[in-house]
């Protein structure tokens, strides 16, 4: 399958994220954290920090960043990029809304 | 040595304080200097009594001189001590209080009266004036009665009272004889938009208001009635209708006097070896009401009190009104006039109004309202009288306009002339800073404000002064000196903390909003301090922002390096027992917990948990009646005990009961930073009570209470607050202790580094010789106890939160390539 052809999966409705907070859909060994951010957007990143694998979601999530639980680096949602002086990307995957709908792809972004 | 002069100073306002710093640099030596002051306090900053009454600002905050000063400099200061007479033959001068001092020189420093109006009732009690801080003491005890408070008289002072008693919560009017609001400073637009903003922070303003008695029962303020029989409840009435040079001391020693003390431009009054300081002198038939005149005055005497000759000519005025989401700016005259022209730039939406009054090509007089950032370049201009014939088209526009050079603030302050006056109060001009910045090496505001004074008196310069540090020091300059709370804010924690009080926010959007934040939604560091702020301070109505805190305390447990938890139950004061441990080893089998150990903190560990098995975990705990030991949570962690009188036979008093009591009376808050407790039986110490942040070593005759220790990044051992006869009274005493640090600790601030902030001697004043403040403590701790103290592990065992601990979604697919 190439990049075009997304192949979308529901995986539930936005309200069952925290406004400014994060879920974790699971598939096989990966897990994938969903955020919402204050004004409703939603983003997927692989669950694992750039830095040494701390769990994002479940970090605090400010303006368009989510900030690691375990050694405050702070990451993009948008595309997983270390922001500031740290180096590093975490996979980002596609996902939209349709509706209340969230659909998520698990074809990483490259 | 030779003998020194005498120099005494009646009055110890910020007139005289300033002259003696400037005497002080250009002759240390010459005087022996004695100050009689009315008020019973050292030199503070009066321009920033308001934003004492607003909350903003403590007394403590706005002193000039502190007693070291005095001392420093060898000046006798008495205080509460007016002086009564000055006997110009003799040469000395006789205070109320029967203190004679004798003088080779003297300054009449004695400031303005309030001016009364004398209606029928204005000697009731609960009509003020607003001139000294017992007037704001005295505003600030009525507001905690609340009720209506009405002001006369719409100019700076009254709307500054206005607003700070707003924001003490209560009711205000402003009544204003004139039909627009400080129509001496303001023209009537301005007026108008300035009569809005304080309709919108819920005042309610009547112009034209002429008022005509004043109504008492059991003679204190009732009402207050208007010439047009409007009848306005009162529980207090402040009178700001304008001040009167304070003379009657100097007219009755003889000296010639006028409206004010009349004074040459050498300061002297009629009298040579007598000069007149500040707003009770007249000059060239002027009386000044601001500070910035009084500076040059100062600076003028100290220099003839040294030898050298010296001229003040007279000032012209700029405006500031001090209200803290209003913007205003006013200087010069801008009546309308034939041979005037004017240019006007109104935005309605951004609520900004800008008005240039010139006569040939000079401005002559500046109104700013809504954006006041230009208004210090426009003064200038008005000063220096420039011709602005060339730029006269871009020119109300401000000075980023000028020359092309680009909107960027730093390219303006870059662009200032070195002659360019920054502080008005203090008459400090751009190369004055910048030099003392190079020089002195300075790389802080507080070093600027030391060294120069620049912003150190009003303080609307201070976004200026700081544009010139990072200007002169470029990447040297961090502003981080100036200890901004995180990225997101130019605030410090002090000032959030106060004004989260002071205007009453009430949610992080509250504070976000009002406190003017750079980013939209805060950060990972200013969130959880925000969050700790609100509950502390309103228990009972915040509602706890979960996404704002750590995750360790949103899931309860200790994140570890690998995603997992640790879980650490409560034994209280360190004691468990066979039923306990036996639940504790069923858990770690039930759940193959793959590590369990004793804590340094007398408790046990399970460590290695996934999330998704956090609820299970706690509600076999609770079942054995176990509740979360919060080993991960800025708030009470341990209280390490020892086996006391139960069995030690050194044991003086039940260390471990007590202990025990104490973590039972104290779990669940929430501090600034975690909080751990021991109690010792005897002074052998062996629950290691001297390094926590509150220790108690019990004694024969009762118990010596500790505090400020720590023993993990820094090592300091704990000093005695004081010493107790009985449980009771000790545990009074360190609940009100904890209590002062939730309610001024910094978040993530231990209680050892607060109280080297705050000092053990006031907190000794405060918790242990204030009986009143003490008990009042303990009430708020108690109070907030009871939104606090609800096991959060019980909590989510029963459903709260479950989506934490569930993934959203388990799906079993081939990642696509
Ligand atoms: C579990 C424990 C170690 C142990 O196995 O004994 C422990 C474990 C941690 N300590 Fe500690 N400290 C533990 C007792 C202590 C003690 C000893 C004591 O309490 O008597 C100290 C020194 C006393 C003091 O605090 O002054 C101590 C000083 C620290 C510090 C330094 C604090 C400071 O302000 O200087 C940190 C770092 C911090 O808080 O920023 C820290 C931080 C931590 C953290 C939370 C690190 C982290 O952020 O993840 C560790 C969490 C591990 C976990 O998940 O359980 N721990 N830590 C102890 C739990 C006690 C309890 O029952 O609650
Ligand atoms: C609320 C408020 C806000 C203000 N805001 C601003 C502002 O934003 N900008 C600005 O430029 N100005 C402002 N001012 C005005 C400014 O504070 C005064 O111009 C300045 O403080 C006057 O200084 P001074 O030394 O002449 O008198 P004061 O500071 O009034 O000092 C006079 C002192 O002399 C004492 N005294 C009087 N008689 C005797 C006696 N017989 N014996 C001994 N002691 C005596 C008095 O108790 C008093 O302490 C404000 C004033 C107030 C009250
Ligand atoms: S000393 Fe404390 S913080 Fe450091 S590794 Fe041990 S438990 Fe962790
Ligand atoms: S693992 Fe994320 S910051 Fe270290």
């Amino acid at each position: 399958m190439n990049a075009l052809t997304e192949n979308w999966v529901t995986i539930g409705d936005i309200s069952d994220i925290p406004v400014r907070g994060a879920r974790c859909v699971k598939n096989g060994e990966t897990s994938i954290a969903v955020f919402r951010t204050a004004d409703d957007q939603i983003f997927a990143l692989e669950d694992k920090c750039p830095h040494n694998n701390g769990p994002l979601s479940q970090g605090i999530v400010h303006d368009g960043c989510v900030t690691c639980p375990l050694h405050n680096w702070v990451i993009a949602l948008k595309d997983g990029t270390a922001q500031g002086a740290d180096e590093g990307q975490t996979k980002s995957y596609p996902i939209k809304l349709d509706g209340e709908t969230i659909l998520l792809s698990l074809t990483a972004n490259r | 040595m030779s003998k020194k002069q005498k120099l005494v100073v009646i009055g110890n306002g910020m007139a005289p304080g300033r002259m003696l710093e400037h005497l002080f640099d250009i002759s240390p030596d010459m005087y022996d200097v004695t100050i009689f002051n009315a008020e019973p306090r050292v030199n503070y900053n009066r321009l920033m009594l308001s934003p004492v009454l607003s909350g903003e600002k403590a007394y403590e905050d706005i002193i000039t001189h502190d007693d070291a000063w005095y001392d420093d400099n060898h000046i006798t200061l008495h205080k509460s001590a007016k002086v009564a007479q000055i006997d110009r033959v003799a040469k000395t001068v006789t205070s109320q209080n029967g203190i004679t001092a004798a003088y080779d020189k003297l300054v009449i420093a004695t400031g303005s009266n309030p001016f009364v109006i004398p209606l029928p009732g204005h000697d009731l009690e609960g009509v003020l004036t607003y001139r000294d801080l017992d007037d704001v003491a005295k505003m600030l005890e009525a507001a905690k009665t609340g009720g209506r408070a009405v002001v006369i008289g719409g100019g700076l002072l009254g709307l500054e009272a206005a607003a700070g008693l707003k924001m003490q919560g209560m009711d205000v009017t402003v009544l204003h004889l004139m039909p627009t609001l400080m129509e001496r400073q303001l023209d009537v637009a301005a007026g108008y938009l300035l009569e809005k903003a304080f309709v919108d922070l819920g005042v309610d303003v009547i112009t034209e208001a002429n008022s005509k008695q004043i109504i008492g029962v059991n003679g204190k303020v009732s009402k207050i009635i208007l010439d047009d029989g409007t009848e306005i409840d009162a529980a207090i009435v402040v009178m700001a209708v304008g001040i009167r040079p304070s003379l009657e001391l100097a007219k009755s020693a003889g000296l010639e006097t006028n409206r004010g003390v009349v004074v040459s431009d050498d300061m002297r009054t009629s009298d040579p070896d007598i000069f007149a300081l500040g707003e009770c002198a007249e000059h060239r038939g002027m009386c000044y009401g601001l500070v910035a005149p009084l500076y040059e005055m100062g600076k003028t005497i100290a220099a003839e009190l040294s030898g050298q000759s010296s001229a003040y000519t007279g000032s012209v005025t700029a405006t500031k009104l001090k209200v803290t989401g209003i913007d205003l700016y006013s200087a010069g005259d801008f009546a309308e006039g034939d041979d005037r022209e004017e240019i006007v730039l109104r935005d309605a939406q951004a609520g900004v109004y800008k008005r240039l009054v010139l006569q040939n090509n000079i401005i002559i007089g500046a109104v700013l309202y809504g954006e006041t950032s230009d208004g210090p370049w426009f003064f200038d201009l008005l000063k220096k009288k420039s011709n602005i014939s060339e730029m006269r088209d871009t020119l109300i526009f401000g000075q980023a306009y000028q020359g092309g050079a680009p909107l960027d603030p730093m390219a303006a302050v870059a662009a200032l002339p070195d002659d360019a006056e920054i502080c008005g109060c203090n008459g400090i001009c751009k190369s004055k800073i910048t030099g003392a910045i190079a020089e002195k090496g300075l790389t802080t505001l507080d070093g600027v404000r030391a060294h120069t004074k620049a912003s150190a008196s009003c303080g609307t310069c201070t976004g200026l002064v700081e544009q010139l540090l990072a200007l002169t020091l470029g990447d040297a300059y961090d502003p981080a000196a100036v200890q901004p709370m995180c990225g997101c804010t130019d605030l410090g924690h002090n000032d959030v903390r106060r004004l989260i009080k002071a205007k009453e926010l009430k949610s992080i959007p509250a504070v976000l909003q009002e406190l003017e934040w750079h980013t939209s939604c805060g950060c990972a560091k200013c969130r959880p301090a925000l969050n700790y702020y609100l509950i502390c301070d309103w228990p009972d109505e915040y509602a706890d922002d979960y996404q704002s805190r750590f995750i360790n305390e949103r899931v309860h447990a200790n994140i570890q390096k690998d995603g997992t938890y640790s879980v650490v139950p409560r034994m209280w004061g360190g004691m468990t027992s066979a039923k306990e441990l036996r639940a504790i080893a069923d858990v770690v089998d039930k759940f193959n917990i793959p590590a369990v150990k004793v804590t340094g903190g007398q408790r046990i560990d399970m460590l290695g948990i996934s999330k998704e098995d956090l609820p299970a975990v706690w509600s076999d705990l609770g079942d054995a009646g176990f509740i979360s030991g919060q080993a991960y949570a800025k708030g009470l962690r341990t209280v390490k005990t020892c086996v006391g009188t139960d069995w030690c036979r050194f044991g003086t008093q039940d260390s471990t009961g007590f202990g025990i009591r104490i973590e039972k009376f104290m779990w669940g808050s929430w501090t600034p930073a975690k909080v751990k407790m021991a109690v010792s039986g005897c002074p052998r110490n062996c629950s290691e009570a001297t390094c926590k942040d509150v220790g108690i070593i019990c004694v024969d005759s009762g118990y010596e209470i500790h505090f400020a220790g720590a023993a993990g990044l820094d090592i300091k051992p704990t000093q005695v607050l004081c010493s107790a006869k009985t449980e009771d009274e000790t545990l009074e005493i360190i609940v009100a202790l904890v209590q002062m640090y939730r309610e001024q600790g910094h978040y993530l601030e231990r209680i050892y580094k607060w109280a080297k902030r705050i000092g053990v001697e006031e907190i000794r004043r405060q918790i242990v010789d204030d009986h009143g403040k003490r008990k009042a403590y303990f009430d708020r701790f108690v109070f907030s106890q009871k939104f606090a103290q609800i096991d959060p592990w019980s909590e989510r065992v029963s459903g709260k939160d479950k989506h934490e601990f569930n993934p959203i979604a388990t799906l079993n697919l081939e990642a696509a390539e």
